[in-house]
This record gives structure tokens, sequence and C-alpha cells, in this order.
């Protein structure tokens, strides 16, 4: 196990600095970050004074291993935009993105679970055909479209909820939370609904799946046929089995909907790290766009090894290799 | 009769209900919000030269020399100044003016403030270019200061309206971090800066010690919302009093609702088309090619036939009608009547299909050719669009038109090294002509810092010559005219192709107005409660 | 899981070998009424993609065809050219209709093309992954972690950079984008697969291992796979459309459903709402279509599921 661990620990390192070196190229393919940031009346002696301040004046593979230096040490650089560590900058913005993914996931999972329960036990009735059709919507229409269309309706036509922003925040563990107020809490409704809006319909079909298959398995059957009610053959012995694929599968969705939340966020000005991502590789703002993204992959290696740890002990079937194969 | 009477007098009770709800309603205007499209990156006025951080600044500090909404030089923080040699200005310095802090404002903010120009670190784009001309400061006394200079540079004043003043005191080791921390960020300004949160909102609240008109509200809360829908959502929802970069398809809309005002000008933002004018006659242009798709072996756009051909193809009204939706003027050159440098006698480019199909096959080409028109599409208004539609009106002429946009920052790259044979792109002026002759217009020149966004790389010694009079030319009258026939000159050769001057829109709900401005900052102390 | 589940997991692939497999499983699906709809519903649009040019009003591709002249006109308008606009026209007066045929077209090749070729290099690499382990897993999975992580805005502006504007380009990206979900969700099927009897058996009988991926393995990871696929065919439909609101989608005078959805946005405010609301009708039409054959097939294959 322990060597299991340190070889993917490992693999960790390895893949976060092919991360840094692939967008090292790729940003330095894009654009010139001069170019995009200095004013168009700038002489070129101002633009080459820009480059040379910004450090890209030298070679490519030069700047890099002044980033794998300063990396090393801790330091992921600082923004060509902001003036300030990037890493900073990221951190500053990380809660917002969180309590709205984890908003968003909460309102996908007590959406989704029981409508997908429920079509899943009656697979034939007119309510979960309703319920399948519709969670088709889910994921058909962009979300920027619907992103505007919920602000139109609630808040330009209904007037219920703020447009856009994110309230009033309280303090929590030296963070501030828009969730911990009411009026923060109604900032938060609609970018949460509209982020989990694929994720219900995600939750809804893989936990229909699951019944269905799950109904017609022996145990179920034979749980059946001892006569034990109806509910307790489906909270306890179907339940039980549906719902792990379906926290694997909603985890691994997390994962996403932190790291890409982009466009919910810009819709709604919701001042979270989406929106600083968008807007950094608008400017190509290479040290937050590499810092940024060493961050997510950290986190997604993080969320897959909990899922691959999570099968070996749900299911024996599955061994980690720890000594190699 | 009771009924009635009754009926009058709950009547006059809702008048007067109304009347209080009214004066609650002034009450609470004593906080208005912003919302604008472009984000603020930084509270150091010398950090970066950009428009939303420049509009920031000018709410928050003050320059020597401060402008009008019409761009005219108006008494900032000097009171009055001068050319007292060819080589020398002296500013007059407005006394008892204070920092935010409580400090006095002195020469000696004056001093350290340009030093500090060129040295903020990191800067991806200083403003030391206002510093660079004066070789020495010399401060006659604490409320009077002069500037020597190598040349004449008649200049000087208008780029003091680009140096907003710090105080000494505070900024002297003061790092851009400082100011973002609201800290060092101490102007004199109108309003102060309460709180600051990076890429999201700044709150001010009213400087009382100001030496200039009281500002209006007590706070305003200044939110970025960098979509254009949201952002309108958001005013008609009333979640804000004031947005600026009012879509242009909301316009019609937004113009029907009696809730909601509009405040507009024309700027100084030209949209033109560049045109390659690096490859010589006989060269290939990249994307210019035969109707088969062949090589052309020569470049087509070097024949003033041509430019003129294509700049004749173009319904500049039905693409201000059409596209823009009224929100900008057919432009024949860079900058609008009024302003320093326009010239008065150019005619408007005619919308010519059967003349500009004459002057093709005049220039050898009655068949046309083919041309690929690059543009951004995320940068200026309706951009993408513009392009489309020039597309069509040139595929009329017989000049088949492909069109591609991308993002700004994929596109600027190119277009800046020359790859692109026609390339939609737009220029915002400062209020005097020598700006874009200078930098769009001029032969690109490292050493002389001329052609710094000529990215078509047109060249016309005759222009430069007028141009190189008349940047040390102090008398006015004269300098104007060499600027005038410079541009003159340009235009005729089309040197690129104007389309048109944008207009700068805000939109204010009600009890809210905006005084609309040539810039397009936008400044808490331009809004105001509505006069009745 | 139980015994019974296995029996009938290794039992069903041979039984249909010998009852004709075709017929049966027509049959099946036939069963349900709503998934034959589906079908006939995108045959019909598969019909009008591909025979959009002989259809079609306009060439809305063509600029020669639009003026901007006829610019947002209701739908019902008769333009310049003499035709009538059922369904309006967009900014640049492009015909709506015709638009939208031509957008079929083009956002059924991104969607669809983007998403089997993902499907194919994500499946094939997942199981891999899965049924030779150890290193050969390590690698392909922390592939997959990076690709993850990777925004797909990123990839497209990088795409964009590389090999510049076009359809293809865009379905490379999304190709990019999309493989690693695919290989992720039949990685986590084949694992607790290949541990299964009948896996055992084919590799005692020394069967050659692609025979064992792709005739024993594969169609066991069938379902969830089909889940996927299904719903990424909308999400890449959708995907597109999201690049193409952030201006690295498609060439804008080649729209597709997404793009002409974009361009339509910011009208809806101000009353024009032709513009993108019947790409959207017809975006949902082809996505519910989609799916609705999607879930019957799933249930057909499945199985598990088999009485």
């Amino acid at each position: 196990m322990t060597v299991y661990l340190v070889r993917r620990l490992l693999q960790a390192l390895l893949v976060v600095f092919a991360m840094s070196v692939i967008v090292f190229v790729g940003v330095y393919a894009i654009g010139d970050p001069v170019e995009i940031l200095i004013s168009p009346d700038a002489d070129q002696i101002e633009r080459e004074r820009a480059v040379q301040s910004l450090g890209l004046d030298l070679p490519l593979w030069h700047q890099y291993l002044v980033f794998l230096g300063n990396a090393l040490q801790g330091d992921l650089g600082r923004s060509f935009v902001f003036n300030e560590p990037a890493l900073k900058l990221i951190l500053q913005r990380m809660p917002a993105t969180l309590e709205l993914a984890f908003g968003a996931m909460f309102i996908s999972i007590v959406v989704g679970l029981p409508l997908g329960l429920y079509a899943g036990l009656r697979p034939n009735s007119p309510v979960s055909k309703t319920i399948m059709a519709g969670s088709i919507l889910g994921f058909s229409l962009p979300t920027f479209w619907v992103g505007l269309m919920l602000i139109m309706v609630f808040a330009v036509q209904l007037g219920w909820l703020p447009s856009t922003g994110r309230g009033e925040t309280a303090t929590f563990l030296g963070v501030q939370w828009s969730f911990l107020t009411l009026n923060g809490l109604s900032h938060m409704a609609m970018p949460a609904i509209n982020l989990a809006l694929f994720k219900i319909s995600l939750v809804i079909r893989l936990t229909r799946a699951g019944v269905r298959e799950t109904m017609l398995m022996d145990y179920v059957k034979f749980a059946r046929a001892k006569g034990l009610s109806p509910a307790r053959v489906t909270f306890v012995h179907v339940f039980k089995n549906i719902l792990i694929p379906v926290v694997t599968v909603v985890g691994l969705e997390l994962g996403s909907t932190i790291a890409f939340s982009v466009v919910t966020e810009s819709v709604f000005a919701w001042p979270g790290m989406g929106k600083l991502i968008i807007d950094s590789i608008n400017v190509l703002d290479r040290p937050v766009i590499v810092a940024y993204l060493m961050i997510i992959v950290l986190m997604f290696i993080t969320i897959n090894l909990i899922v691959d740890l999570t099968y070996s002990l749900l299911d024996p079937r599955v061994r980690l290799e720890g000594k190699g194969a | 009769m009771k009924p009635q009477s009754r009926r009058r007098g709950i009547a006059v009770s809702s008048v007067a209900a109304a009347a209080l709800v009214l004066a609650a309603g002034q009450a609470v205007a004593q906080t208005a919000t912003i919302a604008v499209g472009a984000p603020v990156t930084s509270l150091d006025p010398h950090f970066h030269q950009l428009s939303p951080n420049n509009a920031v600044a000018d709410t928050v500090f003050d320059r020597l020399v401060n402008n009008d909404v019409n761009l005219r030089n108006i008494p900032g923080l000097a009171t009055e100044w001068r050319a007292v040699a060819p080589t020398v200005w002296e500013f007059k310095l407005r006394p008892n003016v204070r920092f935010h802090n409580g400090n006095a404002f002195t020469a000696d903010d004056v001093v350290f403030t340009l030093q500090r120009l060129p040295n903020v670190p990191n800067s991806p784009s200083s403003f030391a270019a206002y510093s660079r001309p004066i070789t020495r400061i010399e401060v006659v006394d604490p409320l009077t200061i002069r500037f020597h200079t190598a040349q004449p540079y008649p200049l000087l004043p208008l780029d003091m309206t680009n140096v907003r003043i710090v105080d000494k005191e505070t900024a002297e080791n003061a790092t851009t971090a400082d100011f973002n921390d609201v800290r060092a960020a101490q102007g004199t300004g109108p309003y102060r800066i309460v709180s600051h949160r990076n890429g999201d909102r700044i709150e001010f609240e009213r400087w009382d010690g100001y030496w200039g008109e009281r500002a209006p509200f007590q706070r305003v809360s200044y939110r970025m919302i960098t979509n254009d829908a949201a952002r309108t959502a958001a005013l008609r929802a009333g979640d804000v009093d004031l947005i600026d970069q009012v879509p242009t398809s909301d316009l019609a809309n937004l113009r029907r609702n009696p809730n909601i005002r509009i405040a507009e000008m024309v700027g100084l933002r030209l949209i033109f088309l560049g045109l390659d004018h690096l490859r010589a006659e006989n060269e290939n242009s990249p994307f210019i090619t035969d109707n088969d798709g062949r090589p052309l072996g020569r470049n087509p756009l070097r024949d003033l036939r041509v430019r003129q051909a294509l700049s004749m193809a173009i319904d500049r009204n039905a693409i201000v009608e059409r596209v823009m939706e009224g929100t900008a003027v057919p432009a024949n050159q860079f900058l609008p009547s009024g302003v320093f440098g326009h010239v008065g006698d150019l005619p408007p480019v005619p919308f010519d299909p059967d003349g500009a199909r004459r002057l093709l096959a005049e220039a050898g080409y009655p068949n046309g050719f083919r041309i690929q028109l690059n543009g951004p599409n995320d940068r200026y208004i309706n951009d993408a669009r513009i392009i489309q539609a020039v597309g069509q009106m040139w595929t009329r002429i017989g000049v088949r038109t492909a069109v591609e946009a991308q993002p700004w920052t994929t596109f600027v790259g190119r277009a800046g090294r020359q790859e692109y044979s026609a390339f939609l792109i737009g220029w915002g002026s400062n209020p005097d002509g020598s700006h874009p002759l200078r930098n769009i217009i001029a032969t690109f020149n490292r050493d002389r810092g001329w052609g710094a966004s000529n990215r078509g790389r047109y060249s016309n010694p005759q222009v430069d010559s007028l141009l190189d009079q008349s940047l040390s030319e102090l008398d006015t009258e004269k300098r104007e005219r060499l600027i005038v026939d410079a541009m003159r000159i340009a235009m005729q050769d089309v040197a690129v192709v104007p389309l048109h001057i944008q207009t700068n829109i805000w939109a204010t709900r009600r009890g809210f107005e905006y005084t609309a401005s040539v810039d397009e900052g936008t400044l808490a102390q331009r809004l105001r409660p509505a006069a009745r | 899981m139980s015994d019974a589940t296995l029996n009938g997991a290794a039992a069903a692939p041979r039984k249909d070998r010998v009852e004709t497999p075709f017929r049966r499983f027509v049959s099946e699906f036939m069963e349900s009424r709503i998934a034959v709809l589906g079908l006939i519903v995108f045959t019909i649009i598969a019909f009008i993609a591909i025979f959009a040019p002989w259809i079609a009003p306009q060439n809305p591709y063509d600029l020669a065809q639009l003026d901007i002249m006829d610019g947002r006109m209701e739908p019902g308008t008769v333009g310049g050219a003499g035709f009538t606009f059922w369904l309006g026209t967009d900014d640049q007066g492009r015909d709506m209709l015709s638009g939208i045929m031509y957008g079929l077209r083009i956002s059924l090749t991104v969607g669809a093309g983007s998403a089997l070729i993902a499907c194919i290099v994500g499946a094939s690499l997942g199981l891999l992954a899965a049924y030779a382990g150890g290193r050969t897993d390590s690698v392909i999975m922390r592939v997959v972690d990076l690709q993850l992580s990777f925004p797909s805005i990123l990839v497209a502006l990088m795409i964009l950079a590389f090999l510049g504007k076009g359809i293809m380009n865009v379905v490379i990206a999304l190709v990019i984008v999309e493989w690693a979900y695919y290989a992720r969700t039949v990685r986590g099927t084949a694992l607790v697969e290949r541990r299964r009897e009948y896996i055992e058996a084919a590799q005692c009988l020394a069967l050659p291992t692609r025979r064992i991926l792709f005739r024993h393995l594969l169609p066991n990871c069938l379902p969830p796979l089909i889940v996927v696929a299904t719903m990424q065919v909308a999400r890449a439909i959708a995907l597109e459309a999201t690049l193409s609101f952030l201006g690295l989608g498609v060439p804008i005078t080649e729209p597709s459903l997404g793009l002409l959805i974009a361009n339509g946005y910011e009208y809806m405010l101000s009353g024009k709402y032709w513009i993108s609301f019947y790409p959207g009708i017809a975006l949902l039409i082809t996505i519910v279509s989609i799916n609705l054959v999607g879930d019957q097939l799933r249930d057909v294959l499945n199985p598990r599921l088999k009485k």
C-alpha cells in the first residue's frame, strides 16, 4: 500500500511537471503577452523594456528553468497583469468557486437522486418518461444560454433573486463565504442551479441505470422473495449498491466543476477561479495559467487516487498493483 | 359624494406617500452602484497604462492638467501653465490641496511622481513615455514647477493629463501590491477608496476635503461585470444604477424603457481596416490570390486605385445603421470634427460600387481577386459582424472575400508581425491629431519611436516630414496646419480604410444621471442623482 | 455481485451468435415506441443535414448571397432576394432556416464526429489500461489526469494557434478534450470485469489479447460507455457552442447551430428571439432524438438487463 502511494506520488510529480512544460510551450505558441498588455501607443523602446521586465526576453527554455527554480522554492511566479503572486491570486478566488461547486453538487444530488430512483423503479410510468425527457434538457442547452434565461426570468422579470455578483459574505475560518448569509445565499442560488443542471441529469441517468440493473440481480430478487418490504429492499439493498458509482462519478464531476465553472462565473460575474483563469487566458497571463493548472492537475490526481482506492476497498476483485506488473 | 371625496383623500395621501418615498429615495441615493464591462487590474496609477485602470485612477487621483468630458484640458492640480522659454514649461500648482491621508500637496509630490513613472517594477505597459521628454525638473517654489525639455515640446500639457499625482510620503516605498491593498492608494481626487476586491469590485467613499466640486454620493460601489448581457440584465433588474459599454443589440430596447436613460457621446475610437503596405508591388501578399486561388505575383494593395476601390465599395452608412445600430458615425479620417487635427475639407468617402469596379479594372483587375479579411472577435463593438459586412461588400465588387475572426489574444500578435493582408483594428486616440499620425501612419522607426502600431507598414516621406515639423512647433495654429496637411495626404492616399468612429454609451436607472464623455472611461464623479 | 450475473454475462453473447442477433436486436429495439420515434426524427434530421445544399433556400455560407440590409428581419419577411425568410434572419441577413439546415451539418459532424473518434480512442486506451495494468495503466491514467485538468478553452486556443481556424480543428480540439472521459469510464468498468470468471476462462483458452479485449471485455463495458457516449455527443455539441460563444469555435461565416445560438444570444434581451430561439429548438430536437435512441440502445445491449 505504501509502495503504491509513493509510486502514485512520484507519478503525480511527473504529471505536474509535464503540465507545466505543455502550458509553457502552449501559451508561447498562442501569442505574446506584451502585445496584449501594452498600450498601443507605446513605442518600440517601451515594448522592449516591458518584455525585459517580465522576463520574456530570455529564450523559452531559459524562462522555463527560471520558473522551475522558483517553483522548487514555492514561488509560482507573479501575475503579469496584477503584479501579485499567482498563487495568492488563485487562493483568494478559491473559496468563491468552492462554495459554488459544492452548492451545485448538493443541488444535483438532492434533486437527481430521488428522481433517478423513481425513474429506475418505475421505468415505464409516464412520470418516469417525463423525468428522463426532462433530464435531456439539462445537458443539451448551452450553459451560457440557460444562465442568461435564469437572469431574465428570476432577476429581471420576477425580481426574486439578485442578478449577478456574490453579495454579502461572512467570515468563517478566516475566509469569506457567501453561503453563511441570507443575502449571499440568494446571490448563490442562480449560478449554483446553472452549474447543477448538467449534473442533475447525470445523477438521474446514473441512478436510473443502476437501479434498473440492481433490481434484476439475484440478491434483490432473493430479498424480495424473503418478503422484505419494498421500501426496505429499495433503500437498504438497492440504494446501497447504486450509491457507490453515483458518488464516484459525482466526485469526479466535482473536480471538473471546480476547475471549469468558467462560463457560469462570467455570466453571473461570480468572482471565482474560473473567471480568473478565463481572464488570464485572454491576456496570456502565463504565471497565473501555469499555477492554476498545476493546482488543478494536483486536484484531479488526488480525486482519481481516492477513486482508485475506493474501487479497491469496495471491490476486492480490483487489486492495486503495488509491486508492479 | 362622500365615497368620491374619500377616494380623493386616498389619492392625496398616496401622493404624499409617493413624495415620502421619493424623499426616502433621495436619502437612499446617497449610495450608487456602477457596473463596468472591463476589469480594473490595479489601483497603482503608474503600473499599467490601461483605460479601466486610468478611469479609476482619475476618480481617486488628480493630474496637473485634468480634462473635461470633451477632453479639453482644464486646470487640475495646476492652475495655469505656459511655455516660459521654447524648451521650458512652467506650471503653477494649486494651493491648499490635501491627499486623502491629510498630507498637503506640493511640488515635491510632482517631482516624485515623475521620477516614479519609469521605475515601477514589472510594469507590463509603463507611463515612462510621459517623463522621457523631460530632461530636468526645477522646483521654483513649493507651488511653482518648471519642466525642461531637450527640444521644444508642445505636447507636454497633454502628456500631463496622463500623469496621476501620488503622495510622495505614502508612495515612496510602496509597491504595486500596497496600492492594490488600498493602503498606498491615497490621492487628491473626489472619492477615496475604502476597499478593493481584485477583479470584482471597488468601494469608494466621498472625500470631503476635495478641492473641487463635492462628489454627489456618500458611497459608490464600482463593480466589474464583463459579460455584456449580464451587465444589461443587472441594470434592468435594478441591481446597479449605471452601466457602461451598453451592447448595441440592447440599445433600441433600453431606449424604449421609461426606467432607463441613455447617455452617449461620439468618442475618439476609429475602427478602420489596415492594409498590407509591406510587400512591394511585385511581391505576394499573404492572403491575396487570384480567382483560382493561385498566387497573384503582385501586391494589389500597393496600387492606390485598388485601395480607393476597396474603400469606395464599403457602404459605411449601412454598417453604422445595420451593424452598429446607429451607435457610430461614418468616418473618412481619424478624428471627428471639433478635435485638434480634424481635416475639415476632406469629403466623405462615397459609397460607389460601380466606381470601385471601374477602378479595379483600371488597375488591371477587371475580375477582381481573392482576399482574406482578418479581425478580432472580442475587442471592439461588433468587430466580427463588421468584417462580415465588409466581406459582403467587397465580394459584390468582385473581390471575393473570406472572413476570419479570432480572439484578440491570437490576432494581435499576428497583425503586429504583418502576417495579414487586410485586417480590422481600432485606434482610441488622444484629442490631438499628432497621436494617430505618429503611431499609425508614420513610417515604422524604432529609434524615433514612430509607427508603434503601424501594422500595415504604410510609409510616406511627405507625411513623416510634416509630422516631424509639427512635433516641435509651439505655435498652436501652425502646428494644427501641419497636422491637418499630413492627415489629408495620408487619407487621400488611403493609408488605412477608415470605417467609423464609435459612440460611447452609458445607461442609468431612473433617478440617476451620467455625463457622457468623449473618453471611454467610467468615472464615479460623473454619476449624479437626476435633476428633477 | 452475484453468480447469476456472471453466468448471464458470459452466456449472453454466445447465445446471441446462435440466434440471428441482428433480428433480435431490431425487435428488442422496436419494443420502445418512443425510441423508434427518436430514430425516425433523427433520420429526418440527418437527411436534412446531408441534403442541406439542395433543399435550403439560400447558401448561408456564401457572403455574396447575404445582405446586411436584410439583417434581423422577423420570421415571414420577404427579403431583397425575393424569397421569404420563414424563420427570420440573423444580424448578417442570413436566412435562419437555411442557416439551421447548414448548421445541423456542422453540429452533427462536430458533435458526432468528435464523440465517435474520442470514444474509439478513449475506450481502447481505457480497456488497455485496465487489462494490462501496471506501467501501461499508470502512464495512460496519468495522461488522463493531465487531460482532464486542461481547460477546453486553453486546448482550443492552442489548436487555434498551432493549426488555425476550421471545422476539422474544432473536432480535433473536442477529441483531445473528450477522449479522457471515455478512457476513465471504460477503465473503471473494465477493472471490475477483467477479474471475472469469463475473462479468466478466455485467458485460460489462450485467446489472443485483442480478441479478449474487444470480444469479451468490451461488450460488458458497453452499457456505461453508451450512457457516456450519448451524453457526450450532446456535450460535444454544447461545448462547441460554448467555444463559439467565446470566439474559439467554427469560422463565423460557416456557423454551426451553437454559433447561431451564440450570435443570437445578445438579441434575446431585445426581443429578437428568433435568432437564438430556432437554432436552440433545432439543437434540442437533435439531442433529444440522439438520446432517445441511445437510451434504448443501452438497454438492449446491456447483457445484465436480459430477461
